[in-house]
Parts: C-alpha cells; sequence; structure tokens
C-alpha cells in the first residue's frame, strides 16, 4: 500500500496547465500519473493481477485434471506413457533458456547495452518459436496415432504402465487427451500472444524506446513470459511423467 | 424544499461532457466518466431486453396452462432473462456505470490506473453484448443460465457455444474492470488519502473487484470446457463417456457464487454513502463496515456447494458447506446493523435517493434471512430449486442490488449530469418500485414453500393465485422502472443546473464541478480530513446544515 | 387450507413434519429480525428526522456493540444449522430395511419399478407407514424427484444411482414433480405417489406382478452367463457373489469399498475400475448390452443373494459411502 505522499510536491500541479509543460517529463509518463515511479508501480502491480487471473484460468484446468486422474490413475499413466516425453523434455529445456534470455534482455536495457537487448529479444522469441515447432510436432505424432479425441479417437489395448495384463480404459485415455490437448492448447496459445508481444517489444527497442529510466513494458512482458514458462514447468511432469520410472 | 437554491453558472462551464463533441470523441475516449456513461447506455440496453423477457415469463405464467408461448421457447426466455440480466446487466452494472466514473474521483486521481484498459473494457463488453444478441435473435440458448451438463453438452440443439462466448468476452470485460480498480486504489490515492479515509464505496468496490478478478476466469474455463466438449463429444463432463456431471457444477458454482457478491457489494457500497449523507453522519463502525465487505468477499469463495445438496455430494462436503454459507451471512448482518445504527441520533432526509436506500434496507434483510433458510440444509431439501430460490435471489439482486443503483443514480446524478432530476417525480418512482417489488417477489416465497418447481411454464392450477399476485407485481414493477428512464432523459435537457454539492455531502466528488472537468480536480487535493467528515460540512461556521 | 390457494403443503410423511417445524422457526426468526429492523428503521427515521438548528451527532461506533450483534446471529446461525444438519443427515440416510423401489429417470418420464417387480409410469404407489427408499438413476440428463407433500427432494443423475427416502404417513394422492431443469418437456414431467392403506396396497400389489425384480435379475444373470465365471464356491474366475452386498471388499490397488448398488453398477459397466484382490482383469463390459432396467434388477438379485440386512452390517445408502470412491462411480450410461 504505498502511500503517495512522496508525490505531494508534485501534487499542486495544475492539471489543466499541464500540457504547457509537456517537455518537462519523459513523453513516456501518462497524464494521468504523476510521476514515472507511479507509472511504473501502476503497471507492476497491474500485470501481477493479471497473472493472478492467468492462474485462475488454467486452474480450473489443473482441478480438472488433478481429479481425474486421482480417479483414473492406470488410464492416465497409460496415456502418459504414449506421449513424448523427450520432446516435453526437451520443450521444457528451451523455455526455461528462454527467460534466461529475457532476464538478460531487461539487464541489456537497464544497461544501456542495445545490440544486447535486441539479440536476447530475437533469441527468446526463437526459443518461443521452437518450443512451438516442438509442440507441433508432438500434436502431429498424436494425430498419426489417433490420440486426439473425437470420432477417430483409439486406444485400445494399451497396457497400464507396472500392470501387466491389465489395459487402460479407452474411454478415461480420451479424457487424459482431451485435457492434454485443452491445456498445452491453451498454454501454446498464450505462447503465441507472448511471440506477438515480443515482436512489438522488438519494435520498439529497434525504435530505441527503452532506456535505463524506462523499460517498464520490457519488465512487463517479461513477467508475462516467465509465468507461460511457470505454467509449462507444472503440466510437463503432470501430464509427461505419470509414473513413469 | 429540500435542496439549497441551485446556484446556475450564467455560462455552462467546460466539462467532460461538452468539452469535445462528436461520435469519435466519444467512441475513442479514455475519459473514465465518458466511459462510464457509455456503460450506462449499453446495460440500460439490455435491462429492458431482460426485463421484456420476464414481462412474457409472468405473462405466461398468469395461466396454469402453456398456452403463450411454446415450451421450448418458454425454456428459452428464461435463460435468455437469467442470462442477459446477470452477465450483461447486474455484474457490469455499479462497478462499470458508477465504479468507473467515481472510483477515481473519491480517491482523488485524474483517472483509472489504466484508461486506454478501460476502454478496452467497455468495447469487450459491447462485443459480447452483439453475440449475445444474434444469438439471441438466430435462436437462442434453452439451458437455463446455468447449463448444467449433460444437457447443454449433448442434449439440446441451441446455441450453446456462441451464447458461452458471448459471456467468455463478456467476462473479460468485468476482469479488466476488476483489475483496473484495484490498481487504482492501490496506486493513485491523492495525497492523505490513506485507507481508513476512503469512503465506504471504494472499500466496497476494491472487494468486489477482488471477487471479479479472481472468480471470472473459473467460469471461462469452464465455458471454454464445455464448448470443447460439446463440438468434439468429449467426455470431461459426460458421464457416458466417463466424465462427472457434477464436476461441472462446482466449477460453475465456484464463480457463480462469489459472482452475486459482485452483484450486491457495489450496492452496499452505494448505501453506505447514502445513508451517511441523509443522515449527515459517519457511517456508524466504519472500519466494521470496510472489513465486512472483504469478508464478505473472501467468504463468498468458500461456499459454493450449497448450490449442490441434492445434487449428489456427500454428507460431509454437504455439512461444511452448509456452516461456511452461515459465515457468510455475519459480514452482511453487521452491515445491516450498522446502517441502522447510523440513523440513530442523526438528521434525517427523505429525497429520493435515501427513500431508495430505506427500500435497500428492508429488502436486502428480507432476502439475506432467506438465505438462512436455503443455507439450512434441513430446509433447503424441500425449497431448493423451487420459486422460493427465486423469491430469495430477487430479493437481493433486484430489492438489493438495483435498489441501490437507481439509489446511487439518483444521489450522483447531479454529479454526472449537472442536471437535477425531478424529485416528486423519483419519490414516486421509489414508491412504486418498492410496493411492485414486494407484490410480485413476495408471493414467490409461498409457492415455492407449497413445491412450485422452477423453470415450469405450466403448473398445477392451485398455483395460478399466487402466480397471477406476482405477475401483477411486475407491471407496477415496470412501471417503476420506466419512470426514472424517462425522467432522467427529461432532466438532460429540461431539468435545473446543478450547484456543485446539491447535498453537500462529504466525498471528494463532491468539491469538484458538477459535471466534472475532464480532468476532474484543478489542483491535486491533499487529504486531511477523515472520510464522512459532516460534522464540518454541517457546523454553523460553514453556513449550517441546509 | 384453502383449496385452490394453498399456503401450505400438505403433510404426508415423518420427515414433513420436522421440516415444517424447523421453517416454521426460520419464519420466526426471520419474522422478529424484520420486525426489528423495520421498527427500529422507521422510528429512527421519524425520530431523527431533519429539524432546523439540530444536529447530528457524530457517532464512531462501539466495538462491543459489534461485536454483541456478530457473536449473537453467529450463535443463532449455528443452532439453525445444526438443526438442519440433524435433518438432513436422516434425510440422506435411509433406514436399515426399506421397501426398494428402482427409479429411472428419462426425459421426460418416469419409470418406477418396485422391487417386488411392479411397473409403474409417473406414478408410485406405496402404503402408509413402511419406509419407502428410491434407488435412482437417469438415462440421460440431470432430472429430480420432488415430492412436496414429503418435504423430499434428490437429484437424479446419469451414470450413477442415488438414493432418497421416504416414509408415508397419510393416503392421498401427492404431486411428483421433476424439479431440475431437463429441457422441452421439463414441466410435464410430472405424477403422483399415490399412498394407501396397507390393505388396499396389497390388493394393488397383487394385481399383475411379473415376479419380483430379483428374479428377474436372476434370469438375466442366467442369460448372460455371469453364472460361468461367478460361481457359488471357490473355483470360479470371478467373486462370490453370494452375501457379498453391503459388505466392504478388497480392491487389487488396495483400497477397500463397499459393495452397495452403485459399486455392482459399476462391476458391470466398468469392470476394470474396481478390481476385486485376487482376481484377473477377465470380466468383459456389458456397457451397450444391458438396459438401466436390467441393471437394476441384477443389482437386486446381487442383493437378494445376501441374508435380510442384520444389524451392523453396513446397508448400502449410496448418499453416504464409506469410500468416497464409490459414490465417484463415472460407469458409463447405458442405454
Amino acid at each position: 500500500m504505498t502511500d503517495i505522499s512522496t508525490t505531494a510536491t508534485a501534487g499542486n500541479v495544475p492539471t489543466d496547465a499541464h500540457e504547457d509543460t509537456h517537455a518537462a517529463h519523459n513523453p513516456a509518463l501518462l497524464h494521468h500519473f504523476a510521476t514515472e515511479e507511479q507509472q511504473r508501480d501502476a503497471a507492476s502491480l497491474g500485470m501481477w493481477i493479471f497473472l493472478a487471473t492467468e492462474v485462475m484460468f488454467f486452474g480450473g484446468l489443473f482441478c480438472a485434471y488433478l481429479i481425474y486422474r486421482g480417479w483414473y490413475f492406470g488410464d492416465f499413466a497409460a496415456a502418459s506413457t504414449s506421449i513424448n516425453a523427450f520432446l516435453g523434455g526437451t520443450n521444457t529445456a528451451v523455455l526455461i533458456c528462454s527467460s534466461l534470455t529475457v532476464v538478460l534482455a531487461i539487464w541489456a536495457a537497464q544497461t544501456s547495452r542495445r545490440g544486447l537487448l535486441l539479440a536476447m529479444l530475437a533469441l527468446t522469441m526463437l526459443f518461443g518459436c521452437a518450443f512451438l515447432g516442438i509442440k507441433g510436432f508432438e500434436y502431429k505424432d498424436k494425430f498419426d496415432e489417433h490420440h486426439v479425441p473425437g470420432p477417430s479417437f483409439s486406444f485400445e489395448h494399451e497396457p497400464i504402465p507396472g500392470h501387466p495384463g491389465q489395459y487402460a480404459n479407452p474411454q478415461h485415455a480420451e479424457i487424459f487427451f482431451a485435457l492434454y490437448f485443452i491445456m498445452t492448447g491453451l498454454h501454446a496459445l498464450h505462447m503465441i500472444i507472448g511471440l506477438g508481444l515480443f515482436t512489438w517489444l522488438f519494435w520498439a527497442a529497434w525504435k530505441g524506446r527503452f532506456t535505463p529510466e524506462y523499460n517498464t513494458p520490457l519488465e512487463m512482458g517479461g513477467l508475462y513470459w516467465h509465468f507461460v514458462d511457470i505454467v509449462w514447468i507444472y503440466l510437463f511432469p503432470l501430464l509427461y511423467l505419470i509414473d513413469r520410472h | 424544499m429540500s435542496i439549497a437554491a441551485p446556484i446556475a453558472p450564467p455560462v455552462e462551464r467546460e466539462n467532460y461532457l461538452n468539452k469535445e463533441y462528436g461520435v469519435g470523441s466519444w467512441l475513442l475516449t479514455t475519459d473514465h466518466k465518458r466511459i462510464s456513461l457509455l456503460y450506462l447506455l449499453s446495460i440500460t440496453f439490455f435491462f429492458f431486453i431482460g426485463g421484456f423477457f420476464a414481462l412474457l415469463i409472468r405473462l405466461e405464467l398468469l395461466t396454469p396452462a402453456g398456452d403463450l408461448v411454446q415450451a421450448d421457447t418458454y425454456n428459452k426466455l428464461f435463460t435468455m432473462h437469467g442470462m442477459v440480466m446477470v452477465f450483461f446487466f447486474l455484474i457490469p452494472s455499479i462497478p462499470a456505470v458508477l465504479g468507473n466514473f467515481l472510483v477515481p474521483i473519491m480517491i482523488g486521481a485524474k483517472d483509472l490506473a489504466f484508461p486506454r484498459i478501460n476502454l478496452l473494457s467497455w468495447y469487450l463488453y459491447v462485443i459480447g453484448g452483439v453475440m449475445m444478441l444474434h444469438c439471441m435473435l438466430t435462436g437462442g440458448v434453452d439451458t437455463g443460465w446455468t447449463f448444467y451438463v449433460p444437457f447443454s453438452t449433448a442434449f439440446t440443439n441451441t446455441k450453446i457455444v456462441e451464447a458461452g462466448l458471448a459471456i467468455f468476452v463478456a467476462g473479460f470485460s468485468s476482469i479488466l474492470t476488476g483489475l483496473n480498480f484495484i490498481v487504482t486504489v492501490h496506486r493513485m490515492r491523492a495525497p492523505g488519502m490513506t485507507w481508513s479515509r476512503l469512503p465506504l464505496f471504494i472499500w466496497a468496490m476494491y472487494a468486489t473487484s477482488i471477487i471479479q478478478i479472481l472468480g471470472t476466469p473459473v467460469v471461462a474455463i469452464t465455458i471454454v470446457l464445455v464448448a470443447v466438449e460439446r463440438t468434439l463429444h468429449l467426455g470431461i463432463f459426460d458421464p457416458k463417456l466417463g466424465g462427472d456431471p457434477l464436476l461441472f457444477q462446482h466449477l460453475f458454482w465456484f464463480y457463480s457464487h462469489p459472482a452475486v457478491y459482485i452483484m450486491i457489494l457495489p450496492s452496499m457500497g452505494v448505501v453506505s454513502e447514502i445513508i451517511a449523507c441523509f443522515s449527515r453522519k459517519r457511517i456508524f463502525g466504519y472500519n466494521f463496515v470496510a472489513i465486512s465487505s472483504i469478508s464478505i468477499a473472501v467468504f463468498g469463495f468458500l461456499v459454493w456447494a450449497h448450490h449442490m445438496f441434492v445434487a449428489g455430494i456427500s454428507v460431509y462436503a454437504a455439512l461444511m458447506f452448509s456452516l461456511l454459507s452461515y459465515s457468510v451471512a455475519v459480514p452482511s448482518a453487521v452491515k445491516v446493523f450498522n446502517w441502522t445504527a447510523t440513523l440513530y441520533k442523526g438528521s434525517i432526509r427523505y429525497d429520493a435517493p435515501m427513500l431508495y436506500a430505506f427500500g435497500f434496507l428492508g429488502l436486502f434483510t428480507i432476502g439475506g434471512l432467506t438465505g438462512l433458510f436455503l443455507a439450512c440444509l434441513g430446509t433447503d431439501v424441500h425449497i431448493h430449486d423451487t420459486y422460493f430460490v427465486i423469491a430469495h435471489f430477487h430479493y437481493i439482486m433486484v430489492g438489493g442490488a438495483l435498489m441501490g443503483y437507481l439509489g446511487g443514480m439518483h444521489f450522483w446524478w447531479p454529479k454526472i449530469s449537472g442536471r437535477l432530476y425531478p424529485e416528486s417525480w423519483a419519490r414516486l418512482a421509489a414508491l412504486i418500485v418498492f410496493i411492485g417489488f414486494n407484490l410480485t417477489f413476495f408471493p414467490q416465497f409461498i409457492l415455492g414453500y407449497v413445491g412450485m418447481p422452477r423453470r415450469y411454464y405450466q403448473y398445477p392450477p392451485e398455483f395460478q393465485v399466487l402466480n397471477v399476485l406476482s405477475t401483477a407485481g411486475a407491471t407496477v414493477l415496470g412501471v417503476g422502472y420506466l419512470l426514472p428512464m424517462i425522467y432522467f432523459l427529461w432532466s438532460m435537457r429540461y431539468g435545473k443546473p446543478a450547484p456543485d454539492n446539491p447535498w453537500n455531502a462529504a466525498g471528494l466528488e463532491w468539491q469538484t464541478q458538477s459535471p466534472p472537468t475532464t480532468f476532474n480536480f484543478e489542483t491535486e487535493p491533499v487529504v486531511t480530513w477523515e472520510a464522512y467528515n459532516y460534522e464540518e460540512l454541517d457546523a454553523p461556521q460553514a453556513g449550517g446544515p441546509h | 387450507m384453502f383449496d385452490n390457494f394453498p399456503l401450505w403443503p400438505d403433510r404426508a410423511s415423518t420427515a414433513a413434519g420436522n421440516v415444517d417445524a424447523l421453517f416454521i422457526f426460520l419464519i420466526i426468526v426471520s419474522g422478529l429480525m424484520t420486525a426489528l429492523i423495520f421498527t427500529t428503521v422507521v422510528y429512527f427515521a421519524a425520530r431523527y428526522r431533519r429539524r432546523r438548528g439540530v444536529l447530528a451527532e457524530q457517532i464512531e461506533g462501539s466495538t462491543p456493540l459489534e461485536l454483541t450483534w456478530s457473536i449473537i446471529p453467529m450463535f443463532v446461525f449455528l443452532a439453525i444449522f445444526a438443526w438442519g444438519a440433524v435433518l438432513y443427515f436422516k434425510s440422506r440416510t435411509p433406514p436399515r430395511d426399506s421397501a426398494e423401489v428402482y427409479v429411472v429417470a428419462k426425459q421426460w418420464m418416469w419409470k418406477l419399478e418396485h422391487a417386488e417387480g411392479q411397473r409403474e409410469i409417473n406414478e408410485l404407489h406405496v402404503p402408509v407407514g413402511r419406509d419407502v427408499k428410491l434407488i435412482m438413476t437417469s438415462q440421460d440428463v440431470i432430472h429430480s424427484f420432488f415430492v412436496p407433500a414429503f418435504r423430499m427432494k434428490q437429484d437424479v443423475l446419469p451414470g450413477r444411482y442415488t438414493v432418497a427416502w421416504f416414509r408415508a404417513t397419510k393416503p392421498g394422492t401427492y404431486h411428483l414433480f421433476c424439479t431440475q431443469y431437463c429441457g422441452t418437456q421439463h414441466s410435464g414431467m410430472i405424477g403422483s405417489i399415490i399412498v394407501q392403506e396397507p390393505a388396499q396396497y396389497e390388493a394393488w400389489m397383487s394385481g399383475g406382478a411379473t415376479g419380483p425384480l430379483s428374479a428377474t435379475g436372476e434370469k438375466i444373470f442366467a442369460e448372460l452367463g455371469c453364472a460361468t465365471c461367478h460361481r457359488t464356491d471357490t473355483q470360479g474366475r470371478g467373486p462370490n457373489l453370494q452375501g457379498v452386498f453391503g459388505k466392504p471388499v478388497q480392491l487389487e490397488d488396495g483400497r477397500t469399498v463397499t459393495a452397495d448398488e452403485n459399486y455392482i453398477r459399476e462391476c458391470i459397466l466398468d469392470p476394470g475400475a474396481k478390481r476385486v484382490k485376487g482376481f484377473q482383469p477377465i470380466m468383459p463390459t456389458f456397457q451397450g448390452l444391458v438396459s438401466e432396467e436390467q441393471v437394476n434388477a441384477l443389482v437386486a438379485y446381487v442383493k437378494s443373494l445376501s441374508p435380510p440386512v442384520a444389524a451392523g452390517t453396513k446397508t448400502a445408502s449410496a448418499a453416504l459411502p464409506q469410500d468416497q470412491d464409490t459414490n465417484n462411480t463415472a460407469g458409463s450410461q447405458v442405454q
């Protein structure tokens, strides 16, 4: 709960006369804020709250997933075995690297390293594209194996890991795959949005908009990217690593 | 008369309404006050659509037979009535209209934290609204606003996905509004405006916003799951395919119960402001009222399965949720007691806003008390899914939330429009609404206990008398709602120009122009006084009480 | 009361009087509170109306008062909760030797079958003074079995059994309503509960019986070849079903569940879900091969293989599972 008394000195600026004093502050400072610090604090709090809503959004899916996994553990384990944990693991590494490049990009902005900033932003997007590419590959695999829920779904005679002679119930496996596609699909959608965001950040960085004093959009974009990364870090073990030895 | 002689300015001063003209200046505005008026227009539009459906429902229920409309049509009517009223009227109403207008001004800010996101939230609302309209015009939905599975996923041919998407989009509007308010209250308060000096309306809006941001995403994902299951014939909820229909109910009510607190908390905030002003004193127990708003928001998230006592949940779960539901009742009761105590040794005026506040007190009390019946496991088994429930929630949402909204519109109308509404007509409208409302909904408590189920368009003949009473009340109620529409519009042209503080009320909004300038304050206020400083306002040297 | 204008529902079950008592208590509490608030508000509004030269008195608050009017209502609420909880517990615990009626709900009718074999559509004959337990499932969407005169209501779900019970106390004909919105003819899905004196009821029963439901189940059991594996000795490839109903069962995965109606149903429709310890996973599923009514008959048959419920035996009450799992049956829907 920031007390804004520190802005008291700036507080008595007549608001209608404000237009005349434009040159006196950073053009990035929006009119309704008193100081850049207030603007940055507001942006930061806003982004954290938005991420909280995203947690609740994914939370409903995680809740449904955990319930069914508890009920149909064997069937889910069988289904989980059939998705490619190597690709999933690679994707995890890719995303973690991309979070590193994001952090480096922000550091670059804070230390006026334009070249590094642009390079790190580009690298982040490259990692993001790699992630989506690998994901596409996985989806294609699933499509070929008829593991996509719907009329062509088939999961007959798949053994339950650790229970020789027992086979997974195809209906329960279909629930796994439904949740798999919805959860990873929603995550991928957020990645795509993130890529769009970073495209804009790259363009803004190219135009020299970010300085050590002002790099809030980078920070906010970074927060979003880290969030998408963290969601994946939960998704990966839950979906890919059921009962693997 | 009850209002000091208005000081009509010789020349109309520049304000947020006349600063710029042209459709573009409205559709691309980032001024929170203009955006609140954009919302006012849109939600009023949807209110009348939802109200029209209600009228048709009540007309059908005049007779025991299903003879006005067909069964499917009736099912669509109550569904659309519910969806439109909940998602496109009640949830946005006070936050998007009064909240948008007042939150920045009450805390001494020039605008909300994110004005462009504010405009975006309105566009999202409009897009959702257009989608819903289109859905209604091309066939509508017949699942009930609660769209339970497996009916909605596998047994109806109506436009579930489209309606769901419309609500999804409108939900994001709600989330963005809540996000904006929270950041604004945290980061944009004027110097000296500490948390304990905030008007209780701000506390109420803050609590509402918490629910909006945490609850709405859950119904959003639920809608996504229903849409996906329906389109691809999956089995997330369908027992034929291994799914669980109760999972849907849990996910749905996890949002939809807190949603009812989104609908009532803002109204409670309005009532606090009105009662303080028209009793000329600080609300009794300010701290308790503020804390109770937050408590309602928090506890409201813990009680959702009280909608599912006979749905097939375990007895132990039912016990837990019933107990927790009573915990939510306590802060609500505390508020009612505090408002009543505020009247003690006050100096009370009966202007229209106060009449609406009185109406709220009575109707919310009845509505809230009937909640006790529903939270009680023993009685809920009998009255669940009957007209008792319908009466209960209409007492809260219409008798409570809507009366608070109307009271607030009257109270702040001079500030918003720069005009005074006609007081006698307003008092008459308040009375008509109160009478019409009780006549419409009190018989429904009885109907529910004698056993009339919800969502029935034909019923056993012995239920007719009560239904006829209810319909009669509904027509009176309708008149009561039309009146403010008419005289508010009338006042924009012919109403007396309003002084800056016609009520001599406390609060930063009354220290601005009526209507305010675009940036609200000429100089940023520095707050050195407590909220509801009526002592100072009414002190003899300040001109004395009016 | 008035015939054409009832203000109170009939009281025709043992539960009704208790529910009414609680309801009336709530009316009194609410009435008192409403009267208190109303009169206080009206009195204050009049007594403290604006008068020239009289200022309002600024009163900050009173913590003792706040605590009082928080704590007293809390105790009242707790009392209401406790009373309601007791009633609810009773309503969800069918008595041990209730007569059983299987109910299958479908859009938009009620199909009922007594354990003795009588079938009814949209009507249920019951004798006065007898505990009746309804074992209900739906063929399609969620419905709800509501008898206002009995103060009884229970949602009826597809894919599982839900249970309700009552004991009628007054002969007569009472409304049966579906009270969970279920589509076009939701308001037409109504019927009657016909409560008769025992003698009349016996007379009605003896006309047109097809034999007890369990006998029907025994026939289906034989026709489907169940006895091939479910033998009555220890040589069967499937568990011996004698005496199994209502008893705890050890599962392959270590859990223990109670063999209630939902468990038997699940075994028929999804045998792999809760396999009994020590048996191979070779039972085929009968999903799609048996109707809901046939499942009911099979369940009734398996029940009949256990001795009449003795004290201490866990009575199947699908609403009060020993193990949460039996209530979370996601058994497949049957046509």
